[in-house]
């Protein structure tokens, strides 16, 4: 097992090093110096921009370029942002906690969601319940983001006036009636997170049961006379999660998407916000980095599906 | 004694996107306790359904028992639900199923899943289930049992499988063990082993065993009876010898003209006599027996009536109007 | 082999020809049907729209700023008077063609990455696969918008503003979404390389571009129509969430996003402005969705009964 994940991890570094190569393609392909408006901005001492030339070498050739800037992102040293006035890393490093805090939540709500309804229609399919959560799921991973979270605020915030529709990381409480505001303003990101990615995944779940519910080992296993609920559950569910795993991981980078749109809409003060906004201020350090976090994010997730993958699925682990 | 197992008239229907298939139609076959009983017959006429419906193991929907009975020691099994018939599951019929390759889950050790269905039907621990099974293990010949017993599915060999799966169905020590085409996916060599192992068991633990098959060389080396099914219907029944000696109904004879023969020089033994033709389509099947399109002595009556399963000889039964017209003329000859 | 001289069930119920089967399947997905139904409507909305709904769509009217639904404008104004309904039509358009074109543009690229990779067995193959599992592994959103603040600016001045970010927003999408249509083509390319027909055009000396064109594309078709039906939707979600983020077509140009973005900072005091094209965008989507799902069941044969 841990050779698994250790070969895992070998084929996870060529990944992160495609990735970062191909951001530094795109960097180095834009038309323009991207620090360029750096020499017009006033805000920028001259020594500054001279030593950051200098660190970039943007007179040296490509590869050159390239190595550089890998041996910078690597040594953590990640830039300056003269929007925010501080190290790109501590700033990241901020705002991550808020971003990691929805996604993780929202991953949660999604499987409570996904599993049990995804296993109970793919028992009953072509049930009524089976086509009301099909026809659901479908629905929801039509809406975008953007429109539950304009709907929900719609909602709950102007109508209803049940939850607060700005995010805030300076709650004016404390103790217990701190942790519950936590909770209340998080309350419609989560959601609408969590949702969008609980329609795609029940309609994994409902799929990967089917395939497995016909196997010929199951119906082994109802020859044993175990009951519906265990058959379903030791037999059917475990053999389906293995390929709803490789799913999952492969929508991470959608969830990402997502989580930056929840982060503009309801004001969370996450890497996703931080990306929109550095944009807009053309902070180009910032914007590198966030990209480079969320492909490692990615990568990272991708990482924990295989180990997982590895252990539900013996004939892995043990090869 | 009353027989062991008794399907009457039994009717397994599916839904499928062009109309119901009637996969099984009008069934009986009867086991008594502790014979071996063939069911043959070719691919898709029904052997596994029939097999299947017997402890519901089908898949519903789309698969519905529209009619019939299964009575099982006395007790109808049709009308009972699935949680009614997993106390009979396992512990009064146990079944071997066609690929040992897909038979077993993949994610448990072979150990779990023989022990899981000693831990649902007897009251075991967990280490009493451990022992029993590596017991069984080592009664199907499993070398080094207490090892193998925590190994997965994946690990063993494809005969080695479906030993472990004969462990599993002997495990609770059922009166009935179903077997359906259990060495169809094995090698010759590994075919006979595991035929072996299984009449040996079958001796041992004095079971009946209904074995499904298409080979007509299982049939002679290991039945008692014989069931001949052909497009969901029984269309002859006889005792082993009987029906080698004196096949009755065309397609019967058919079959077993198409067992190779050891005796005959390698030239014509190449030159097995198949069958022409094949399965009918079980959905809105035409009137009349539907064995007509394919039969040699196919006569007008044939198309136009369907023949009923009758007593030909004591223990010998068949569904062909030719005997009908030899019955008659009998009769005739009588009065 | 034995299904060879096996009739097939339909052989015998007269002959179908493969269109009229696929559409009786399709059919058979009533809200697949709705759907088709609702999207063509949609279509000529937006086409013939402007024709019969001749309002300006940026007509400024203060006075009439904020109004909810009614006679003179259906769908209401925004906080500068403009007819909502005329701007969406003219929105819509671009939401649709971009949702097209970028479609296009990814099931092109998907088709030649899968091909190539299906019929090179070294280097070239395990080379292109690693690409694709790469690129399925790349945080699309957020590299969408970097490639757009890289590059928006270098394409306004050659293409001008709309035209610019057209081109540029299809070609970053389509760019971003082929790898489903790759791994479809070469997927099919295995499975399709050893059969018979293809074994036998090989025998006789036909080109290997002759092979992939006339016996291995149009066995590929129907997964690929499939998924370039689901691209469509997944494109106009992306180019909405891009303009939803102030990063898409310019501020004049109402984009649906667009006009959800202008709009979210009255949800108080015109509701209207954000449901309306978030209604569209909405229904488009899970219009083009139920499509592709009718598709999947008409085309693929690995259906379950
Ligand atoms: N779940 C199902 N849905 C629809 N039709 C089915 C289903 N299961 C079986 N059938 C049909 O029932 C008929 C009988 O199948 P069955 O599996 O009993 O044949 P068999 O005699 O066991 O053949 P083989 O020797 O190949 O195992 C076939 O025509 C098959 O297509
Ligand atoms: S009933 Fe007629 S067709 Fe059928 S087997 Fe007998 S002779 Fe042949
Ligand atoms: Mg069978």
């Amino acid at each position: 097992m841990s050779q698994y994940v250790l070969r895992r991890l070998m084929i996870a570094i060529p990944s992160l090093l495609g990735i970062s190569l191909v951001l530094f393609v795109v960097l180095a392909l834009a038309p323009g110096d991207p620090f360029s408006e750096l020499a017009t901005n006033p805000n920028v001492p001259p020594e500054v921009q001279q030593a950051l030339r200098a660190r970039f070498g943007l007179d040296d050739p490509i590869y050159l370029r390239y190595l550089h800037w890998l041996n910078a992102m690597l040594h953590g040293d990640w830039g300056f942002s003269f929007v925010s006035r501080m190290n790109v890393d501590t700033l990241i490093l901020q705002r991550l906690p808020a971003t990691l805090y929805v996604i993780g939540s929202a991953q949660i709500l999604a499987l409570l969601i996904a599993i049990p309804v995804g296993v109970y229609a793919a028992t009953k399919p072509y049930s009524l319940f089976d086509q009301i959560a099909n026809t659901l799921a479908f629905v929801g991973f039509s809406l975008p983001t953007f429109f539950t979270g304009i709907l929900f605020i719609l909602i709950f915030s102007v109508t209803l006036d049940w939850l607060p529709f700005v995010y805030t990381t300076d709650i004016k409480a404390t103790g217990i009636h701190y942790v519950l505001e936590m909770i209340r303003q998080a309350i419609m990101p989560v959601a609408v997170l969590g949702l969008f990615q609980a329609a795609s995944m029940t309609r994994f779940v409902r799929s990967a049961m089917l395939d497995v519910i016909r196997l010929d080992y199951v119906t082994t296993a109802r020859a044993k006379g175990l009951g519906q609920a265990n058959v379903i559950v030791k037999h059917v569910m475990r053999n389906a999660m293995i390929p709803v795993v490789t799913l999952i991981a492969l929508q991470m980078p959608a969830v990402f998407g997502g989580a930056i749109v929840t982060e503009q809409i309801f004001r969370i003060p996450g890497i996703g916000s931080l990306l929109i906004s550095s944009i807009l201020s053309n902070d180009t350090p910032v914007v590198m980095a966030v990209t480079f976090v969320f492909a490692c994010l990615v990568v990272l997730f991708n990482l924990i599906a295989d180990v997982l993958y590895g252990w539900l699925d013996p004939r892995i682990s043990l090869r | 004694m009353a027989p062991l197992l008794e399907i009457k008239g039994l009717k397994t229907h599916f839904s499928t996107d062009d109309g119901i298939l009637q996969a099984v139609d009008g069934v009986d076959i009867t086991i008594n306790r502790g014979e071996t009983l063939c069911v043959v017959g070719e691919s898709g006429c029904g052997k596994t359904v029939t097999a299947m419906s017997i402890l519901k193991l089908i898949a519903m929907p789309p698969g519905r028992i529209a009619a019939g009975e299964i009575i099982f020691e006395g007790r109808d099994l049709v009308p009972l639900t699935s949680n009614q018939l997993d106390e009979i599951r396992a512990k009064e019929i146990g079944f071997i199923f066609q690929e040992p390759m897909t038979s077993l889950n993949p994610v448990l050790t072979v150990g779990e899943q023989i022990a899981e269905s000693l831990r649902r039907h007897e009251n075991v621990t967990r280490k009493q289930a451990l022992e029993r099974t590596i017991e069984m293990l080592k009664l199907v010949q499993i070398p080094n049992a207490e090892g193998r017993v925590h190994n997965y599915p994946h690990q063993f060999s494809g005969g080695m499988r479906q030993r472990v799966m004969i462990a599993m169905a002997l495990a609770c020590k059922p009166k009935l063990i179903i077997a359906d085409e259990p060495t169809t996916a094995l090698d010759v060599t590994i075919q006979a082993q595991i035929l072996d192992l299984l009449q040996d068991m079958k001796e041992r633990f004095g079971m009946a065993v209904m074995l499904i098959t298409h080979a007509m060389g299982v049939v002679a080396e290991t039945a008692q009876r014989v069931v001949v099914m052909y497009a969901g219907k029984v269309v002859e029944e006889a005792d082993v010898d009987a029906l080698f000696a004196d096949p009755r109904h065309p397609y019967t004879q058919g079959l077993i003209r198409s067992i190779p023969r050891i005796d005959l020089d390698s030239e014509h033994k190449t030159r097995l006599e198949a069958i022409g033709g094949s399965v009918p389509i079980l959905i809105n099947p035409p009137v009349g027996c539907r064995f007509a399109p394919r039969c040699k002595f196919a006569m007008d009556v044939c198309t136009e009536k369907e023949p009923l399963l009758r007593q030909i000889a004591p223990g010998h039964r068949m569904a062909c109007h030719l005997g009908d017209v030899q019955l008659g003329d009998a009769a005739g000859a009588l009065a | 082999m034995a299904g060879l001289t096996l009739a097939s069930p339909s052989a015998e119920r007269g002959v179908y020809s493969p269109w009229r089967e696929t559409w009786r399947r399709f059919s058979r997905h009533k809200l697949a049907v709705v759907s088709a139904f609702l999207l063509l409507i949609l279509i000529l909305a937006v086409v013939i729209g402007p024709f019969i709904w001749r309002v300006s769509i940026n007509d400024i009217d203060i006075v009439a700023g904020m109004q909810g639904p009614s006679l003179a404008h259906p769908f209401g104004t925004d906080d500068l008077g403009q007819d909502i309904l005329a701007r969406m039509i003219y929105g819509g358009r671009i939401s649709l063609a971009v949702g097209l074109a970028a479609m296009l543009v990814s099931v092109f690229i998907g088709t030649l990455v899968g091909a190539l990779a299906g019929m090179s067995r070294g280097a070239l193959g395990h080379g292109l696969m690693w690409l694709t599992d790469l690129f399925l592994s790349l945080p699309q959103l957020p590299l969408l918008l970097l490639l757009i603040y890289l590059f928006r600016d270098g394409l306004k001045q050659v293409f001008g503003p709309e035209g610019g970010i057209f081109i540029l927003i299809v070609l970053v999408i389509g760019g971003l979404r082929w790898m489903p249509v790759a791994r479809l083509v070469r997927a099919q390319f295995l499975s399709i390389r050893e059969k018979e027909f293809v074994e036998a055009a090989r025998a006789l000396g036909a080109s290997p571009v002759r092979q992939v064109v006339k016996h291995i594309l149009p066995n590929a078709l129907g997964p690929v129509i499939i998924a370039g039906t689901i691209d469509v939707a997944a494109a106009i979600i992306a180019e909405s969430t891009l303009s939803f983020l102030g990063l898409g077509f310019p501020p004049d140009t109402p984009t649906w996003g667009r006009l959800l973005y202008d709009a979210k900072d009255f949800l108080d005091i015109g509701p209207h402005w954000a449901l309306f094209p978030g209604g569209a965008i909405f229904i488009t989507v899970v219009a083009i969705n139920f499509i592709g799902d009718g598709l999947r069941d008409a085309l693929d044969a690995r259906r379950v009964i």
